[in-house]
Order: structure tokens, then sequence, then C-alpha cells
């Protein structure tokens, strides 16, 4: 066995940390009264580390990776991220189609506000970073998926955040164009010491790619568990490391979601 | 830091542009076919990228020129047709050579431009002041809810007036004059305008919103960067029938209102002609106020909203 078990409960304490979720939660006000989406969730990101969170649907992890990056407020506890706005990759690209792929990430540069003279070969040089070279007046519909989610990478990379939040975002690629994006992300987050927090559904992914997976359950999404990653990077989606542990945090995924059965 | 804690395996690129190591230096061939991630890449890269080409101008001539060619002659056969059938009086229905000598004559004369210029100046003029008043106003109700509350449904119910029912009052507040021309196309294009952005604002995909504001496009900075240029398809689609709404307005201003001051435009000729009773004259202004019609939006509206389109990769070929 490869991995450690950590309780929930007694997280690292780093002092320093990319980001630092304390006691969160999160309500929504619906027809049917208020709904508690979070409940006391207390996660820090170290600087460099990459996380992932997994869980079912309705665990909220969409809406906490939100609430980091600042798009929505906690009903209670606190986030704060010291390296300033996170950046934020979508499931969907979310590329803006009027713009060509190079003129994306310009934009991000611009508003960050890097000076005019110096935004296109900052612009050349995310775009070699996700190995896109020569792509600068590519129109996003042009552009295969798996390239549509490399510039928004690139895109999200302009921003120069110490945090990167993903949200899904190889969910909607074949499983050839994904499998090969997990190579290059955890290239690319080895070379720019990012660090990353991934919200998937997909075991395999989680292990795959984290040094520490955080098990969501379900309404209301609470950490219900969390492994450390040992196995050495590169790894693949097929090594047998990845696959046995993926089995043991499946069962327990499973385990959280058979208890909405019963009640 | 953290990722770097584990070792390194051979061949794992550590600049990471160049191709990978080269194969033949002894590394086992499953890592090499691992880490030779460029060249996977790229592969798929080639594999998913969909070729767009342009049409040649020949297949467009033939596609997209001939059919309305061929429609026009077919009128223009069928109109001969029933007046050598004498299905009516001659005043009732002249011949089409008849037309196309008045055209002559007024070409001859050096009227017909003047005719042309005269109205169309002053719908350009006019739509272009809608266009300054119509997008702020637009913008508004889009953006600030008591301001959609208070006259958003106004602008959409003042769509359905005709612009015609402007003329009697335009007459009476501003008298006999361009102005009076003018307040009439603002009336009738100013509400189209602003609709068509707000509308546009209105289906700007949330997705847009929230990419924009991670990057830091928030407040007029985000209306600039993000939602006008996402909400401009809707926009030209306001912009076009602002024209058309202008063109209109301005046509029922001049056949109504007609005063020596004001000049001979194609409504006024139509009204001339009516007035002489030469159906010829009228025939010739009704064409002209058609073709006028038809080709600003050929020659501006339709190509701007095309090139609009087609750089969204929004312009499906059939």
């Amino acid at each position: 066995m490869v991995t450690t078990l950590t309780k929930a409960a007694e997280s690292t304490p780093a002092v320093d940390h990319a980001a630092r979720i304390a006691h969160v939660s999160k309500s929504f006000v619906t027809p049917a009264g208020q709904q508690l989406v979070l409940d006391d969730i207390t996660l820090d990101v170290a600087p460099g580390e990459f996380v992932t969170l997994l869980g079912a649907s309705g665990c909220g992890k969409s809406t906490l990776l939100n609430l980091v990056a600042g798009l929505d407020r906690p009903s209670a506890g606190s986030i704060a991220t010291p390296g300033g706005r996170p950046a934020l990759m979508f499931q969907e690209h979310a590329l803006f189609p009027w713009l060509t792929a190079g003129k994306n990430i310009e934009l991000a540069l611009r508003l960050r506000g890097v000076p005019k003279q110096d935004r296109r070969a900052e612009t050349e040089r995310l775009l070699g970073l996700v190995r896109l070279d020569g792509s600068y007046g590519k129109r996003v519909h042009e552009l295969s998926g798996g390239m549509r989610q490399r510039v928004a990478l690139a895109r999200a990379l302009a921003q120069d955040s110490q945090l990167l939040l993903m949200d899904e975002p190889f969910a909607a690629l074949d499983a050839i164009t994904r499998d090969v994006l997990h190579d290059e992300l955890t290239r690319i987050w080895r070379e720019t010491e990012l660090s990353v927090l991934f919200v998937t559904h997909n075991v395999r992914e989680a292990v795959r790619l984290a040094e520490r997976v955080v098990l969501m359950s379900s309404r209301p999404g609470r950490v219900a568990r969390e492994w450390r990653v040992d196995i050495p990077q590169p790894r693949r989606i097929e090594d047998p490391a990845v696959a046995e542990l993926s089995v043991e945090i499946t069962e327990e995924l499973r385990g959280e979601i058979r208890r909405h059965g019963r009640n | 830091m953290a990722g770097t804690e584990t070792t390194t395996p051979k061949g794992a690129a550590p600049d990471g542009n160049a191709a990978g190591p080269a194969p033949e230096d002894g590394t086992p061939g499953a890592a090499v076919a691992h880490h030779d991630l460029a060249g996977l890449e790229a592969g798929l890269d080639a594999l998913d990228t969909v070729q767009t080409r342009r049409t040649p101008l020949r297949t467009t001539l033939v596609q997209k020129a001939l059919p309305p060619f061929i429609a026009v002659a077919l009128v223009l056969v069928v109109w001969q047709v029933l007046v050598w059938a004498k299905i009516t009086d001659d005043y009732k229905l002249p011949s089409p050579t008849a037309v196309w000598d008045e055209v002559a004559d007024a070409w001859a004369q050096g009227t017909l431009l003047g005719y042309i210029w005269t109205s169309v100046s002053r719908g350009l003029l006019g739509f272009l002041l809608a266009l300054a008043i119509g997008t702020p106003l637009g913008l508004l109700v889009a953006r600030v809810r008591f301001v959609r509350a208070a006259i958003g449904p106004i602008l959409s119910g003042l769509q359905s007036l005709p612009s015609v029912a402007w003329v009697p009052p335009a007459v009476i507040w501003l008298g006999l004059n361009d102005s009076m021309m003018y307040a009439v196309i603002l009336l009738g294009a100013v509400p189209s305008i602003a609709n068509g952005l707000v509308s546009g604002v209105d289906q700007v995909p949330p997705l847009f919103l929230r990419a924009g504001r991670t990057l830091g496009a928030t407040g007029l900075r985000g209306t600039w960067h993000i939602v006008m240029p996402a909400a401009l398809p809707g926009y030209l689609a306001g912009l076009k029938q602002g024209w058309a709404f202008s063109w209109r307005s301005l046509m029922a201003a001049e056949i109504i209102a007609s005063s020596p001051d004001l000049g001979v435009g194609l409504g006024q000729l139509l009204e001339n002609g009516r007035t002489v009773g030469s159906m010829p004259m009228v025939f010739l202004a009704i064409f002209l106020i058609l073709i006028v019609g038809i080709a600003i939006d050929l020659l501006i509206f339709s190509p701007l909203e095309r090139r609009v389109l087609r750089g969204r990769g929004l312009l499906v070929k059939s």
C-alpha cells in the first residue's frame, strides 16, 4: 500500500497555504425552504500542492469552487487565498468566440494590467507552454476540444495566480484526449509550482493527478475522508497502484452514496 | 515544491518545449512512447482539427447571384405578358419599357441621383443619430434593473407602433422641415436598435460572464470586454431592423409631408407621380425605394453580419 490515511478533522495545520477554507457553510434559499449545500468544510491547499475534490452529484464541489473563486459568498466561515484572485477553469472551455486563441490570452493579461508591449510575447510563451505554438491567430471554433481546453488553461495561467481552480475541466473530452491532457496538466503543474484544486467525479482521474484526494459526502457536502497519494509522478491511469487506490476510494464513495438510498 | 519531491524518471522533458528525448538513447520503448507527449499531442490536434475552406467565387455566383437574377427576369416577363394581354388600362399598368423610359429621362435630366441622394442622406444621417441614442439607451435598459422595469415594456411596445403615426404630431411640433423628418426616423429606429441590444445582452451565455469575472472584467470593463462583444450578433440584428424602420419611417414622412423647402426625395417623387397621374413615375419611385432598401442591406448590414458570425463559427454552410 503506497498510501497513508488521514482523518479529515486533523488535516495538516500548514501556516503557509495557497488556499485556506475554514468552517465554510453555504445554503441556498429554494422554494422548499433553506437548503444546506456545504456543511462546515475545512480544507487547506498548501503552496504547490495538487488537491482533487471528489464526490458524487450534490456534494457541492462546484459550489465550493465558486466560493473559493470569489464568484459567490459563503453563508458562514471564511476563505482566504493569499496569492490573489484564483484562476478558474470550467468544464466548458469558456473561451470568448469573438477573439482568437491568442487574443483570449491577451485579454487576461490586459485585465491583469500587463503593459501592452509585453502582452504578445507573454501570450506566445503561454501558448508554447501548452504546446500550441503557432495557434495565436486561430479562431476558437477552428480548434479541437482538447486544444480549446489547453488555450483555456493558458488563459487561466495568464492570470499569474498562485492558485488554479479546475471544475471538471476534462469531463467533456474523449478518453484519449483526456489521458493526454492529464499528462500535460501534470507536466505544467510541475513546471510552474502552481497550487491546484481540481474538482472531479472521476475516481481514477483524481488519483492519477493528485497528491491528495479529498472525498466529499453529499447533501449536505462535507469532507468525508482524504488520502495522500504517494505514487511517483508521472503516473499513468493504468498503473496498478492507481487502480488499487481507486478501488479503495470507489468503495468509500459508494458507501457514501448508499447512505442516501437508505433514508 | 511538492511537485519536485518525486523522482523524475528519465525522459520527462524538463524544459517542456522540446519534442522529448530522442528514442535511440536506450530508454525502454514504453517510456519513450509515454513521454513523447509533444508528438502525441501534435497528432491528436491534426486529427481533431476541422478544416474550413472558403467557397470559390464561381460557386458563390452560381448559388447566390443567379437565383435572384432569374426571379427578377421572371417578374419582368410576367409583367410584360400582362401588359400585352391588356388586362387593364394603360394608365393603371404601364409597360416595363415605359418605366425604363422614365428612368432614362430622369437620368438624362440629371435628377435621378438627386432624388436618391436626398432620401438616402436623410435616411443614413437619421439612422446614425438613432444609433447614437439607441445604443446607450439599450445598454441602460439591459443592465440597470430599474430602467428596464420603467421603460422596457414601453420600448418594446413602441416597436409595434407604425411610425407613420408620428408624422402628424411631428409636423405640428416641428413644422415642415428636415428636423421633422429626423424626429420621425428616430421614433421609428431607436426602439429597434435599443431592443436589439437588450435581447443581445440577455442572450449572453452566463458562462462568459463568469469567465469574465474570474479574469477581472467587472463593471464597465466587463461591459466593454465581455458584454458588448458577446451581444454583438443580437445588436447587429437590431441595427438591421433599425435601418429598415428608418427607411420606412422616412418614406412615410416624405409622402405625407411635402413642401418645396424639403427638396424632392423618393417619397415626394411617388406623391408627385400620383398628383400628375403618371403611373410610370409612381412605379419608378416604388422601385427606387425598394432598390435602395435592398442595396443598403446588401452592401452594409449583410456583410457585417456575415463577418461577425463567420468569425465566431456560427455561419453554418449547408
